[in-house]
């Protein structure tokens, strides 16, 4: 697959805070490329960059060739950006947050009118043309922002966590959207605090404090995870965890809803294990090796890069 | 004849027209002390509702409940200061400093000088907000701003504390952080009821309910509800209830 967007050693500071450090990326045309980690790691500087609203400082970005210094009108034609708070009018309705939109970025009204029955179909949101923007809810609000961001019919869409607050139905209606956008070739650059979405992009970049910690498809991510790692299911995770964490060889030990994921730095002996679950002072129902998830991975990358 | 049960949060049939449209509808709850209690649903399920409504900020059209032991119809402003309420996008004033925030949100909960005095040290330093303490809010990351907001509801000790969206956008390993937290106050006997869009969290709780059109559709231990719809998490029991 040809190389869409490209960064090269992208730094950026504000003041005397480095928010971004010799970043270097490339995203393929038709990906759908997922970029996590914690607040302040640059994932918004990144992308406000390489939709031509930051000015960029130190390094290269380019867009379908285009240099986003150099060619900013060029590339504001071809990128659909959907920020955080996406600026929809609450007092204007659907229909015309649509028309302004689409006023915004040129779009003849014959095209228009072809585009919008297109965003509509996919968005649900025909039956609310003329419900105001500030009356619908969460999840249809972020519906009507992409579907805002799409009325150019932008080659490359770059998403800025937009299902943050969006409840788990609406978010999954959400990516069958992003999806089907995909299979139409559009390239997406998305980020996104919630580790089940990660799952679902071609690549995820992970990172921490102005660098990339890993790269790669999701499946696969797991490779970056240095220690052997645990589940133990209790009727109390929680009164457990100063248990793991007095034993010395023990890296670290997280609460996953009803149970703990506990690692190690090397694979337990059977004979270890069982001691373990035997001195425990609370009953251990089961303790199993499991392999490493995303949010497993992540986290112990975000430890070891503080650390 | 075995003791009552304290229930600290109690409803019975609690329900909350506007218009003709029915928010809420016949809300049953019966919530222990030190309990945590996770109250799901879809956007627009009416959870925002029942939570004004049990804050004592919206009067009830109709059903009973008692939250802290103070009627809901008659006694909405005693409920007000023996609970603690924080959402995130909302509890905090972003152009005061942190400790500003503190000695205002004190104020507002009539803390004697000195006890303020003492608490505003004590938070700044546990929140490790001591070096930031001249700063705006508004420039903070958002995980400290969100401890900051937990601190400032506490300030008064409250029995209950009702946090609404509490974690949205925030990462995982200060999810994790702040549900450590919450554990802690569920430890020390305080009621929890918290509402979230993130499943995994949900599984923390002791008990959860899911709000469908303004009913409550399930409720139960997630390990119940697990078993009972036969699925492997809460993120797929509630895509199952809710995606009818």
């Amino acid at each position: 697959m040809p190389e869409l967007i490209s960064i090269s050693n992208f730094s950026k500071h504000y003041g005397t805070i480095r928010a971004v450090d010799n970043l270097s990326l490339a995203i393929n045309a038709g990906e759908l490329f997922g970029l996590i980690g914690p607040d302040g790691a640059g994932k918004t500087t990144c992308m406000r960059t390489l939709c031509t609203l930051l000015t960029l400082e130190a390094g290269e970005m380019r867009l379908a060739g285009y240099d986003v210094c150099r060619d900013v009108r060029q590339i504001r034609s071809i990128l659909g950006y959907m920020p955080q708070r996406f600026s929809l009018y609450p007092d204007l309705s659907v229909a015309e947050n649509l028309r302004f939109f689409a006023d915004l970025f040129g779009v003849p009204a014959a095209e228009r009118e072809q585009r919008l029955p297109q965003l509509y179909h996919f968005s649900k949101l025909a039956p609310f043309k003329h419900r105001l923007a500030r009356q619908l809810s969460g999840g249809m609000k972020q519906k009507l922002a992409l579907s805002c961001t799409l009325i150019h019919r932008p080659q490359i869409l770059v998403l800025d966590e937009p299902t943050t607050g969006v409840d788990p139905v609406s978010r999954r209606e959400f990516w069958e959207i992003l999806q089907q956008l995909r299979e139409q070739g559009v390239t997406i650059l998305v980020s996104t605090p919630y580790m089940d979405e990660a799952l679902l992009c071609d690549r995820v970049a992970f990172m921490h404090r102005g660098r990339l910690l890993a790269l790669d498809e999701p499946a696969r991510i797991n490779r970056h995870f240095p220690d052997a790692l645990y589940e133990v299911v209790t009727a109390a995770p929680h009164l457990l965890v100063p248990y793991f964490k007095a034993a010395p060889d023990c890296r670290s030990v997280q609460i996953f809803g009803d149970r703990l994921h506990v690692s190690f730095a090397a694979p337990l002996a059977a004979g270890r294990m069982a001691e373990i679950i035997a001195a425990a002072p609370h009953p251990i129902t089961h303790m199993l090796p499991i392999a490493p998830g995303m949010e497993d991975t992540f986290m112990i990358l975000m430890k070891n890069d503080a650390s | 004849m075995p003791p009552e049960p304290a229930y600290t949060v109690e409803t019975h049939a609690l329900t909350k027209h506007f218009g003709k449209f029915v928010a809420v509808k016949n809300l049953d709850l019966q919530v222990r002390a030190g309990e945590i209690f996770g109250f799901l649903g879809a956007n627009g399920a009416g959870k925002t509702t029942a939570i004004r409504m049990l804050c004592g900020l919206l009067l009830p059209t109709s059903g009973s409940g008692r939250v802290a032991g103070f009627d809901l119809f008659k006694e909405n402003e005693k409920i007000k200061q023996r609970i603690g309420y924080m959402s995130q996008r909302f509890s905090l004033y972003e152009d005061l400093t942190p400790a500003e925030n503190i000695e205002f949100f004190g104020g507002i909960y009539g803390l004697p000088r000195t006890t303020l005095r003492q608490q505003r040290a004590r938070l700044l330093r546990e929140l490790e907000l001591e070096r930031q303490a001249g700063m705006l809010t508004r420039a903070l990351p958002l995980g400290f701003k969100q401890r900051l907001a937990l601190s400032c509801a506490l300030l008064h000790d409250p029995p209950i504390v009702f946090l609404d969206e509490p974690t949205g956008g925030v990462d995982p390993e200060a999810r994790r952080n702040f549900w450590d937290l919450i554990s802690h106050m569920a430890q020390q006997g305080k009621t929890i009821f918290v509402t979230t869009h993130y499943m995994d969290e949900a599984e923390y709780c002791n008990r959860v309910s899911i709000m469908y059109q303004g009913e409550i559709i399930a409720l139960g231990s997630p390990q119940a509800l697990k078993q009972h719809h036969q699925k492997a998490s809460m993120q797929e029991v509630f895509i199952h209830l809710v995606d009818k």
